[in-house]
């Protein structure tokens, strides 16, 4: 026998002994000395996101459906591994403004929109209900159970309870005052609960122990083990869907991926979670820890949730106890009354745990985004002229508090035979989702606007409603069923569960594609075509490049105006009340250097700091109205705001030009080094070719003068020796003066200051011209010629004394290199598709493949210059060279050992002369 | 600032990872009757990884954290 009071007496103290913890966390607060900041508590305050709903529903979902239930878990384990990236730059912009709850980041980030934020508590408020209403369910079915101890009765076969006896008005009642004591003992400007964290922290523990404990003892007490429990479930027939449930109970593989990203949300937008992890947050690096340590924590209160589910269900006859007290009716009828008391004790703790930090975040919400904004609008009530608000803002506080959980225990005593525990949850889970594309586009995207997240939170909110609890009202029996199966005013297009006809999906699976495909569709496309005003471009900044701002700046680049210091003192103080704005204004005195409150200079980033505390107290949009209301204010125009932020990308395009530039620098410095280096080479080359022209002149010069000699110092010679000696000397002053001739040539073409007479030319004219010019050295060396030329070749424009210059060379050079005996050159003139070319071939001894180049550079002839005379001046053919290039031509040799060689070069038909000379090759 | 810049990158990795073994194809492999250990395979399979899953992210973010510290 378990008297009533014994368990009445054991919850109250647990109860005492939370409020004890949770007032020593606020005095550890006070002191300075907070004893939440560690990684440690921050993790386990997390776990309120175990509610009953995982404390008693998980097994009773198990127990219909095996593995369903897990994506619940799956999902923010997931999450979890973004919040690096996604959560630690919410709590970064929270800190930034000041953010007290999820609408207020919401209305914050679109403009400061009261209008938002009031949405956003709204759906909060109406999405978070019928889950707090669980939490009572859970606990007053526990209690009710634990009562008949040690029968097992089931609450439903008790029969109905007048209101005034439902232990669940009671513990909405108690849970209410608890809550108020905890969260509104006063009023803080950053918003912030230490001493309810510590207890949360604590609550999670004895939750997490109850349940290892209760699964501990069903698993290895009652059976042997996991082993034995699953061996006895698979001889089970009525058993063995369970042991392979995806695809069969546990629903689709779609529903089950719906499910994973539902709470993957979940775990960051429920009020709670937001309030825990965001608001309470006191050192973003607790995130390190609590990144593996709240998943592992997760998975230790699953592990014994399918044995547990398993053993209940073979434990207990069919149908006769619902699988969602198996965790509390398995050890009463085991006749373990202690183990039944601490089930009952966790219970309490996940339920109390959730309500608390539930109401708290949901009363903010509707004190500063809904009411506050209201009343302050609200003329007649002269609040705006009264000294001291903050006991009205702590009054509306406390009627929120009790307001949401007497809403909560109606929608108990109306809706919450309806469901099982865990159907009610997730339309908690679906409804909370609805503000994953406006935060999430909100902290990545500066292009969300304010009407399009009005568009998406309202539509998906609306798509939610009509799927989810609308239809959670007809089963309640508020609505007439026809409503969900055959559709309103039998239509079966909208029916509830089968919008627009798609069927075959489980009722949640349905409600998230409808209201995610509305939702993120209207939030995207609105602000696609809206266009946001000047607080909205600020905002949208402000929150999307928060990791990129240092220091606490923030908003007061974009204001400007003037303000009083006493103004906006008295401001605070009738928020906050006169000391709290004395401390804060003398904290900011010290921070910017003055000496007393009195030297602070009313300036925008005073202005900013009394918004921003502000705005912990009331939220961001009536803080925005009531500062705007003591100071005077010129509005940023969109421009203005447009240049603020163009300032910013002003400077990081103006460090991306220097980049740009000294790239630029680089590039430019590396080709002075290669001209300076190119510069280098001809100069060198220039002092080469000097001391070869030296050289060559020299030769000549020498032999004149050596022969010069003789005959001058020797009259005795006779006539025909004489001759001899002045033939030779003849011959050498003509080579001299040859070889000056094509020096001057030479520099002339490089130079570019050649004149060239550029005329229609008949190539084969200049070529016959050339042949009978060159006829007297080709007798000299008893050469013959073949002519093979073309009969009609078009007439090209070329310089034609040049052009003959150039044949003349070449014919001159197959004459003295051909066979000494029997000489042979032939010459042939072909018209090609775009050009004319000329092939001259000779039978001397050939050129060799490494002679090829060399011919054609200044002073370079093939063969070995030292020991054989040299035959020419060795420049013809560079100077050919560089006239063919001007024409546009080539001018290359074939050639093979002993088969003799054939310089051959084309001419373009078409002429595009250039004005300059290319380049040499 | 590149080490907590690697550390996001693994952690997407991680949510990656995580995502591929908590759907379609993988747990379709698993869910059959045979047993391991007398664990039903599909209840050892999900648990198991998402042990894994969850000590991978621990090393990820304890092994930055200590290099950041050091630094």
């Amino acid at each position: 026998m378990l008297p009533g009071w014994v368990i009445i007496v054991t919850s109250f103290t647990y109860l005492g002994i939370l409020f004890a913890i949770a007032y020593y966390g606020d005095k550890r607060a006070d002191a300075g000395r907070s004893i939440i900041a560690n990684p440690y508590v921050y993790s386990l305050s997390l776990g309120v996101y175990a509610t009953a709903w995982t404390f008693y529903g998980s097994v009773g979902r198990a127990a219909s459906n095996g593995v369903g239930f897990l994506p619940i878990y799956l999902g923010p384990t997931l999450m979890i591994a973004l919040w690096w990236l996604v959560l630690r730059k919410i709590i970064r912009i929270n800190k930034v403004n000041r953010i007290t709850s999820l609408a207020d980041f919401i209305g914050s980030r679109y403009g400061k929109s009261a209008l938002l934020a009031g949405l956003a508590s709204v759906i909060a408020v109406v999405g978070i209900v019928p889950y707090i209403s669980l939490q009572l369910k859970a606990v007053s079915t526990s209690f009710t159970i634990l009562l008949q101890y040690p029968q097992i009765i089931m609450p439903i076969k008790l029969g109905a309870v007048p209101v005034l006896s439902d232990t669940a008005l009671y513990v909405a009642l108690l849970l209410a005052a608890f809550t108020i004591l905890f969260g509104t003992r006063h009023l803080d400007a950053s918003e912030r609960h230490e001493g309810m964290v510590a207890a949360i922290a604590f609550e999670s523990l004895v939750k997490l122990l109850a349940f290892l404990a209760v699964g501990f003892f069903v698993t290895f007490g009652i059976y042997n083990g996991f082993a034995d429990i699953f061996a006895r479930a698979a001889a089970n027939p009525k058993l063995l869907p369970l042991l392979t449930p995806l695809d069969g109970v546990a629903g689709s593989y779609g529903s089950w991926v719906w499910l994973t990203i539902l709470s993957m949300f979940a775990i960051m937008f429920l009020p709670r979670q937001f309030q825990v992890s965001v608001v309470e947050n006191v050192n973003e690096n607790h995130l390190n820890k609590a990144i593996w340590l709240f998943p592992l924590y997760m998975l230790a209160i699953n592990i014994f949730v399918l044995p547990m589910a398993f053993g209940g269900l073979m434990h207990f006859p069919q149908g006769t106890v619902d699988a969602d007290t198996f965790v509390l009716t398995v050890p009463m009828a085991e006749r373990q009354q202690g183990l039944a008391l601490l089930v009952f004790i966790g219970g309490l703790s996940a339920a109390t745990g959730m309500v608390i930090v539930e109401t708290i975040a949901l009363s903010t919400m509707l004190c500063n985004d809904l009411v506050m904004p209201v009343l302050l609008r609200m003329k007649m009530l002269r609040l705006r002229e009264r000294r001291e608000l903050s006991s009205v803002l702590l009054g509306i506080r406390r009627g929120a508090i009790v307001l949401v959980l007497l809403l909560g225990y109606g929608y108990f005593r109306l809706a919450g035979e309806a469901y099982a525990l865990v159907s009610i949850g997730l339309v908690s889970f679906a409804a909370v989702a609805q503000f994953a594309p406006v935060i999430l586009g909100g902290i990545f995207w500066k292009g969300g606007t304010r009407m399009g997240a009005l568009a998406g939170l309202s539509i998906g909110f609306l798509v939610w409603g009509y799927t989810l609890l609308l239809p959670a009202f007809a089963k309640s029996g508020w609505l007439p069923i026809s409503f969900l199966e055959q559709g309103p005013f039998g239509i079966a297009l909208l029916k509830p569960h089968q919008l627009f006809g798609l069927a075959g999906l489980d009722e949640i699976t349905h409600a998230m594609i409808w209201s995610m495909l509305c939702n993120f569709g209207a939030y995207v496309g609105v602000s696609l075509k809206s266009r946001p005003s000047a607080i909205e471009q600020a905002q949208a900044t402000l929150f999307v490049d928060v990791l990129k701002q240092t220091g606490e700046s923030g908003g007061s680049r974009f204001w400007r105006g003037t303000a009083s210091v006493p103004e906006l003192h008295a401001l605070l103080g009738r928020f906050l009340g006169l000391e709290r704005a004395d401390e804060a204004f003398a904290s900011y005195a010290r921070q910017h250097g003055s000496e007393s409150i009195n030297e602070i200079k009313a300036d925008a980033a005073l202005v900013n700091f009394a918004e921003t505390l502000l705005a912990g107290a009331i939220g961001a949009a009536s803080a925005r109205a009531m500062v705007a209301s003591v100071v005077e204010e010129e509005p940023l125009g969109i421009d203005e705001v447009m240049n603020i932020l163009d300032e910013t990308s002003q400077v990081i395009a103006y460090s991306r030009k220097l980049e740009q530039k000294s790239h630029e620098l680089e590039t430019a410095t590396a080709e002075l080094r290669a001209a300076n280096e190119r510069l280098k080479e001809l100069d060198k080359l220039k002092d080469d070719f000097v001391s070869t022209v030296s050289h060559e002149l020299r030769t000549p010069l020498t032999s004149i003068r050596a022969l010069s000699e003789i005959l001058h110092g020797h009259p005795e010679l006779n006539i025909s020796e004489r001759g001899k000696y002045l033939n030779i000397i003849i011959k050498e002053s003509e080579r001299l003066t040859r070889l000056i001739n094509q020096v001057l040539d030479l520099s002339k073409i490089e130079s570019g200051s050649v004149e060239w007479n550029i005329t229609e030319v008949d190539v084969k004219g200049v070529i016959e011209d050339a042949v009978s010019a060159t006829s007297q050295i080709f007798k000299e060396n008893n050469a013959k010629l073949e002519l093979n030329l073309s009969e009609i070749v078009p007439m090209i424009r070329v310089d034609r004394d040049r052009l003959m210059q150039v044949v003349i060379n070449i014919l001159s050079n197959a004459v003295k290199f051909c066979d000494r005996q029997a000489g042979l050159v032939s010459v042939r003139l072909r018209r090609n598709e775009q050009s004319l070319r000329v092939d001259v071939h000779d039978n001397g001894p050939g050129i060799s493949l490494g002679d090829q180049h060399i011919i054609f550079e200044k002073f370079r002839q093939a063969g070995d210059t030292m020991t054989e005379k040299p035959q020419g001046t060795g420049l013809g053919l560079t100077i050919s060279r560089h006239i063919i290039g001007h024409f546009n031509g080539k001018l290359w040799v074939e050639s093979e050992m002993g088969k003799g060689a054939t310089f051959s070069f084309t001419l373009p038909l078409k002429q595009r002369l250039i004005p300059e000379f290319p380049a040499p090759n | 600032m590149i080490s907590s810049l690697i550390r996001g990158q693994r952690l997407i990795a991680l949510f990656l990872l995580g995502c591929l073994l908590f759907n379609y194809p993988l747990l379709y492999i698993f869910n059959s009757k045979s047993q391991i250990f007398g664990i039903p395979l599909l209840y050892a399979y999900i648990f198991a990884a998402w042990a894994l899953l969850i000590s991978l992210m621990a090393w990820v973010v304890e092994r930055a954290g200590r290099k950041d510290s050091k630094d």
